[in-house]
């Protein structure tokens, strides 16, 4: 059967791409629809709930947060661009962060003084380069939706700074929240991402990603927009170069005039029928996550936990890349969410520990291994953590973890590679005339990053 | 529609592109955006605001006209002439 009000647009995936897309074009009365094959919004940064408990999943945390009244930055044009002030999206403000290797730790708050000071303290002979390094890093145009220059970031830094360990540290929070490349990263994406957790810094909405999910529904709902949950797409029909329907998984067919597709940009393209088949850029992303979730019967504060986010290495030497074996427990991130300045305190301490770990042996395991396997990596990552932090395990009252394989699972990214591949697609343009890309793939990270792509993707491909 | 209402649609507008801004004591010959901090992506919006509200096309050679608030009622005042506030 097939519509024959056709659609402005379909965006396909209803994460904070897609919703974001969504909102700017009902904004401007375009017939938008969303689809989404999962029954629940959100994609990449999620919630679910377990024994009456809501979870969320994604980032531990929003990055880029600047408080209100600061409108060129990045949060500051996406609440502009999306019509919400500062307050709707209830932002509290960590408390203190840290970067913590066996020899050294370096803290940082959302005041970047305090993290130049940090470093100043424990790498006196650094400083200098360091600040050369934030002054480069304060000019660069990190946003620009041309081609990238190719920079890589290890040079760069070490063009600036010869201590390691000090190069590992700074590496370590901005790779764990949004590098898809094993060992180095792109320099306007180390840009993006410095700029994003140590100059502005990290804040969690009251309410936490459910709400701010809620209330982009809710707008894009009030503003007409339409939205299919449980219905994936399964075919985007394409003729002479441009696409001209969609497909859906129960079998209707949506006419439409354009494509946004956040499900990434190998899948999109292996999406399409007949199958696009040049396709110059074919790197699939391999970084992927297990993460375990703690209910404590303490606070985690009371249990020595007292930071908002640790990035961890028990080794000297920090190494981003995807495991030999199932998971890597020598290095994570921690995160407890009580410690952020919420007006009333959470009702229960949650722990979350993510490691990065290897899609593909998930994937290998049989059913019934797969859940032991899981039990297991998650008492190594304990053992390894209570190496380096104090021991809660006499606290648990609820445990939970999900793998690479549940990623993929419910967003349907290959390898569940959580930032997508490592090579983007800036301007969001595909082989297919009017078809374009948003989200991971097209390269702003993070949650409002993400954000951020479906906005400059809706304006620039269907708005302008 | 009169002067004065033209000036009413375009705080209208910028009241809903900059909900966090204090637009009351707006100064009529100052550049907006030195105002109210709006850059080219909230330009665009008050473009498609005005294309939205009273199927109005600015073409991208009079988006200076836009700077102002005074030089926004000058432009638009002829395009709206004959037009009722509630479009």
């Amino acid at each position: 059967m097939t519509y024959n009000q056709g659609m402005d647009t379909i965006i396909i995936g209803a994460g904070l791409s897609g919703l974001a897309a969504g909102i700017r074009l009902a904004m401007f009365d375009k017939k938008v629809c969303i689809v989404e094959k999962h029954t629940v919004v959100g994609g990449l940064n999620s919630f679910y709930s377990r024994k009456n408990r809501l979870f969320d999943v994604g980032l531990h945390a929003m990055t880029n947060f600047t408080p209100k009244g600061v409108r060129s930055s990045p949060l500051g044009k996406l609440l502009k661009q999306l019509r919400f002030s500062h307050d709707d999206f209830r932002l509290c403000q960590q408390e203190m962060s840290e970067i913590r290797f066996p020899d050294s730790s370096l803290c940082f708050t959302n005041e970047f003084e305090f993290f130049r000071q940090e470093v100043a303290e424990k790498f006196p002979a650094q400083i200098d380069g360091f600040n050369k390094l934030v002054e480069k890093i304060r000019n660069y145009d990190e946003l620009s939706l041309e081609g990238a220059d190719g920079l890589s970031s290890r040079p760069v830094l070490e063009s600036f700074i010869n201590d390691p360990v000090l190069i590992d540290m700074l590496f370590c929070p901005l790779m764990y929240y949004g590098n898809a490349r094993e060992g180095d990263m792109d320099f306007y994406q180390f840009v993006i991402m410095f700029k994003s957790i140590f100059i502005e810094g990290f804040s969690k909405p009251q309410g936490g990603m459910n709400y701010i999910l809620n209330l982009m529904v809710q707008r894009y709902k009030d503003l007409g927009g339409e939205m299919r949950l449980g219905n994936g797409v399964k075919a985007i029909n394409t003729r002479q170069g441009s696409v001209s329907s969609v497909t859906l998984e129960d079998g209707e067919e949506l006419a439409t005039q354009a494509v946004l597709s956040s499900m990434g940009y190998i899948e999109t393209m292996r999406c399409c029928e007949p199958e696009i088949p040049a396709i110059e850029i074919c790197e699939t992303g391999q970084v992927s996550f297990m993460e375990s979730l703690f209910v404590v019967d303490k606070m985690p504060r009371d249990l020595g936990y007292d930071k908002s986010i640790v990035f961890f290495s028990t080794q000297p030497r920090f190494d981003y890349k995807v495991p030999a074996d199932l998971i890597e427990t020598s290095t994570g991130v921690l995160c407890c969410s009580n410690n952020f300045k919420y007006p009333e305190p959470l009702e229960e301490g949650l722990i979350r520990l993510t490691n990065l770990a290897n899609f593909g042996k998930w994937d290998g395991l049989p059913r019934k291994d797969y859940i032991a396997a899981k039990k297991e990596c998650r008492a190594r990552a304990l053992d390894a953590l209570f190496t380096f932090f104090p021991d809660f395990s006499e606290n648990m009252v609820f445990l939970d973890s999900f793998t690479p394989k549940t990623i993929k699972k419910y967003t349907g990214h290959i390898n569940g590679a959580v930032y997508g591949a490592p090579e983007k697609i800036k301007n969001g343009k595909t082989p297919v005339k009017n078809l374009y890309i948003c989200g991971t793939d097209q390269g702003f990270l993070g949650i409002i990053g993400a954000t951020l792509s479906g906005i400059s993707m809706a304006n620039l491909h269907v708005l302008q | 529609m009169t002067i004065e209402e033209v000036r009413q649609i375009i705080l209208n507008i910028l009241a809903d592109i900059a909900p966090d801004e204090d637009i009351s004591s707006i100064d009529d010959n100052t550049k907006l955006r030195d105002q109210i901090d709006l850059d080219s992506m909230d330009f665009l919006d008050i473009v498609m605001e005005l294309r939205k509200r009273f199927n109005i096309e600015v073409p991208e050679k009079d988006y200076e006209h836009l700077a102002t608030m005074a030089g926004c009622v000058s432009y638009l005042t002829p395009l709206l002439k004959g037009r009722s506030m509630a479009s």
